[in-house]
């Protein structure tokens, strides 16, 4: 735990909880018809002791936004990322550590997937399931899946050639066990790495699918969507997309400066 | 005083996160011209840190050049004060009147250009030649290091030289602007033996010939007994002792490298000795001196090998065909007898590591049947393979890389015993323990991890994982190989003492004669997959009959600078491509018995 105290680590966990609280604690305070309530006359409105943040084209409120859409924003994107480690992790897995015929199949059906682009993947599964949360998830998660299986399979394809894999092989290790004992653990600081990165980019694929009109429906608030909705007034109201873009920076930061020092205190090396 | 180089209480620090660590103190020591001084000493003894302080090249490293003073005298005779030189003062003194070798042939080049571009960068740099001159002086210098057709390797790129090539280019880039001193920091500790002669004999002879100081560090007596004229030992990045090659072999003053002298293997030392004896460690000898030999057994064949040979496909073509094959296993038969070692010996890619894998079908072999207590390995399906696993164990080279980084040491050695589910719980834990105890490990390491070891103690650590389940073979792949001297020593006389209280037979791969020479019973020697020579050790060291285990035998380095061997310029038969193209069908391995048991391989 002590490792933890590095400026890295307290202060990406400081805004990690910060973030967290907010998102979980915001929708029991702040009531949802305040993201939605519209006040025409102050439509646009820059940031001001009544709006802090100020306000979008319809009038409502950037605070209560920015504090609702938190809620959407993170729980699909951790969702959703969710999903592709867990269907990538095995992927890779077993792709890299098995290597031939395996890897060739595994590895060229991903190769597909990953010749589409991700929103584009994205787009096609959640319009044939439908617009809702659940199914904006799946399809991120399923989206993002072939990226995560190429970096594992790197990774596990790396460590299976490592000594104490050909080790614990020479000592009767099955399989199952090696992949669990010796090539899971060697792996995960790639996997963390690479999971802080795709948060980042799941909470910007949200928004591209809220914005065609796919993932959060108008007008419950998401990061995404906020910054959607201020693309064609970044000249006369720049702070409808500075605070769901800021708010999207901070947020990714504060995972990256996790992720790097969960890499740290993992690493048993380190101490 | 006309020493080219003087160094006086060097003092270098590496300022960390951590606080400031000391990487060489009080450290002193000169070089005449024309004269080579070996520093020598086990990892982290400071030894290459003194050696780049000198160079200047510390400070690349995060080192400061904290105290002391170091004088090199220049080409014109003036004395230049190291120390405090200029950046382009050093840059102007380093690949001119320094010269330099290192390690690593293949990473000291540069893969991207052809060795006439890298030999002439320095030459036009410092020398100021033009292209031709520079050229025509690569070609000389290519010549000097008796590279054969030194034209053609102008052209080529370091890819396509072997690793002895490639540190003759090292050597002749170090020797391009005719350097007053050389410094050559480990040059053959990544080279074959053979290799390792040739460099060493070439190193020599320029020496002589051109009258210059030669600076040698190096961690194997062996090789400062045949090119020191004075030696400085080091040790903890302290000088432990100075004096003549002869003062330090013969009456070394210091009890730490009396015990360093003792750990080393001479190779001739066990001529007329029958049976395998302990290693010498100065501090237990009275313990042990009743029990130096390893005790007979009655013959019991443990280990039948049959025709092995392993074939690795060379895949080409855009359809990634097999195209050729190497062939790194070829007809090779031998037993070995329950509680003896036969040690499988051979220069790199000779097919001593793939024999062993194949052995343990952790590479399956192409054909050949391999017993084990009567039972053939290779018959028996992927369920049957893991169980009789149990009975044959192995010990890798790299006791860092063969330890997983993420697991405590305890789980890792109980991992054999959980695989086939030999005890569980309080039985599992205290088996545990008297394995620790076995390699002589501390109890307190049961829950560390790997990188909280020394390399010594991870390598028992891989013996105990190894001896978990009551293994009757231990393939040993260059067990010792990464170890210091004195570790070495240690580790070896571990597995003797295991062999004599439990039985158990060795299959010990090894490049070192004089460590085989120890502790073998019976050798092979092998040469392009095939075993040319094998037999009982003193008849295989003692009357050699093969000329590849002359040459290997005539290779080796004595750690005794009174047998020296590297005067004259030698070159022995490069050893050739194992590739064969598809459907080659080499000639079957047949023998001639030289003396009882003692075999030659006839087939050329």
């Amino acid at each position: 735990m002590r490792r933890f105290l590095t400026f890295k680590g307290v202060v990406g966990l400081t805004l990690l909880t910060l973030i967290a609280l907010v998102a979980i604690v915001g929708p029991l305070i702040v009531p949802p018809e305040a993201a939605t309530a519209m006040d025409m006359t102050a439509r646009r409105a820059p940031p001001s002791l009544r709006y802090w943040f100020g306000t979008d084209q319809l009038g409502r409120d950037l605070v209560a936004r920015v504090i609702l859409g938190a809620r959407t924003s993170l729980e699909i994107a951790v969702a959703a990322v969710a999903m592709s480690i867990v269907l990538g992790l095995p992927l890779g897995m077993i792709s890299g550590y098995f290597g031939g015929r395996t890897d060739n199949v595994l590895m060229r059906l991903v190769d597909t997937l990953l010749a589409f682009p991700a929103l584009l993947l994205a787009l096609t599964i959640s319009a044939v399931l439908g617009p809702n949360v659940q199914n904006t998830i799946i399809a991120i998660g399923i989206a993002f899946t072939p990226f995560l299986a190429r970096i594992i399979r790197g990774e596990a394809l790396r460590v299976a050639q490592m000594p104490y894999v050909e080790a614990a092989r020479a000592s009767g290790t099955t399989d199952a066990m090696i992949m669990l004992r010796h090539v899971l653990p060697n792996i995960m600081p790639a996997v963390i790495v690479q999971a802080t990165i795709s948060l980042a980019f799941a909470i910007l694929a949200e928004a591209g699918l809220s914005f065609l009109g796919l993932g959060t429906q108008p007008p419950a608030a998401s990061w995404g969507l906020m910054i959607q909705a201020s693309r064609d007034q970044l000249d006369i109201a720049p702070w409808t997309a500075l605070v769901p873009g800021l708010a999207v920076a901070l947020t990714v930061l504060a995972l990256n400066m996790f992720g790097d020092v969960l890499r740290d205190v993992l690493d048993p090396r380190a101490k | 005083m006309d020493d080219i180089v003087s160094v006086e209480r060097l003092r270098v620090e590496f300022p960390t996160d951590g606080g400031t660590v000391v990487g060489v103190e009080d450290v002193s020591f000169s070089i005449a011209p024309g004269e080579t001084v070996c520093v020598v000493g086990e990892s982290g003894s400071g030894k290459s840190v003194t050696s780049l302080s000198l160079m200047r090249l510390v400070e690349f490293g995060g080192g400061r050049i904290a105290a002391g003073e170091m004088s090199f005298r220049r080409a014109d005779g003036s004395l230049l004060d190291v120390a405090s030189a200029s950046a382009s003062v050093m840059g102007g003194l380093r690949g001119n009147e320094i010269g330099m070798i290192f390690q690593e042939p293949m990473t000291a080049l540069n893969p991207v250009f052809t060795i006439e571009r890298q030999l002439t960068d320095g030459l036009r740099l410092h020398k100021g030649l033009g292209q031709a001159e520079a050229s025509a002086r690569a070609l000389d210098l290519l010549r000097g290091v008796r590279i054969p057709e030194p034209e053609r390797r102008l052209r080529q790129y370091p890819h396509e030289l072997s690793g002895g090539m490639r540190q003759r280019v090292v050597i002749a880039m170090a020797m391009a602007c005719e350097p007053q001193l050389l410094i050559a920091d480990e040059p053959t500790t990544a080279l074959d033996v053979t290799i390792q002669a040739e460099i060493l004999a070439l190193i020599n002879r320029l020496k002589r010939e051109k009258g210059m100081a030669v600076l040698f560090i190096t961690h194997d007596m062996a090789v400062v007994a045949q090119m020191a004229d004075r030696v400085v030992v080091m040790r903890g990045g302290r000088v432990v002792e100075t004096g003549t090659v002869t003062q330090i072999f013969e009456a070394p003053r210091e009890a730490y490298t009396q015990s360093l002298l003792a750990a080393v293997p001479k190779l001739g030392e066990m001529q007329g000795k029958v049976l395998p004896e302990r290693m010498r460690l100065i501090g237990d000898a009275e313990t042990r001196a009743a029990r130096t030999a390893i005790a007979p057994r009655k013959p019991e064949v443990l280990l039948e090998v049959r025709n092995l040979t392993t074939r690795f496909p060379v895949k080409g073509g855009i359809l990634r065909r097999t195209v050729a094959q190497v062939h790194a296993v070829e007809d090779v038969s031998f037993t070995l007898n329950v509680g003896e070692t036969l040690a499988l010996v051979g220069e790199s890619g000779c097919g001593k590591s793939s024999c062993g894998r194949s052995i343990l079908r952790l590479i399956e072999p192409t054909s050949g049947e391999v017993l084990i207590g009567g039972r053939d390995i290779g018959a028996l399906n992927a369920f049957d393979l893991r169980r009789a696993r149990a009975d044959m164990q192995m010990v890798f080279q790299d006791p860092f890389a063969s330890l997983n980084p993420y697991r405590r040491l305890k789980d890792q050695v109980a991992e054999p015993l959980m695989n086939f589910n030999l005890s569980s719980g309080q039985e599992l834990a205290s088996r545990v323990l008297d394995l620790f105890d076995r390699v002589r490990l501390p109890r307190e390491f049961l829950n560390r991890f790997p990188h909280e070891l020394s390399g010594g103690q991870r390598q028992r650590v891989a013996i105990a994982r190894a001896l978990a389940v009551n293994p009757k073979l231990i393939v040993a792949d260059e067990a010792v190989s990464a170890l210091d001297v004195s570790v070495q020593a240690q580790v070896l006389n571990l597995m003797m003492d295991l062999q004599e209280d439990l039985g158990l037979s060795y299959l010990f791969i090894s490049h070192d004669m004089a460590v085989v020479e120890r502790v073998a019973h019976q050798v092979g020697v092998m040469y392009l997959g095939r075993i040319v020579e094998i037999g009982p050790r003193a008849a295989v060291f003692g009357s050699p009959a093969h000329t590849y285990t002359h040459q290997l035998l005539s290779a080796v380095p004595i750690a005794d600078p009174r047998k020296r061997r590297f005067g004259e310029d030698l070159t022995f038969k490069p050893i050739t491509s194992p590739i064969f193209p598809l459907g080659h069908v080499p000639a079957p391995s047949t023998y001639r018995a030289v003396s009882p048991g003692h075999l030659v391989l006839t087939t050329d």
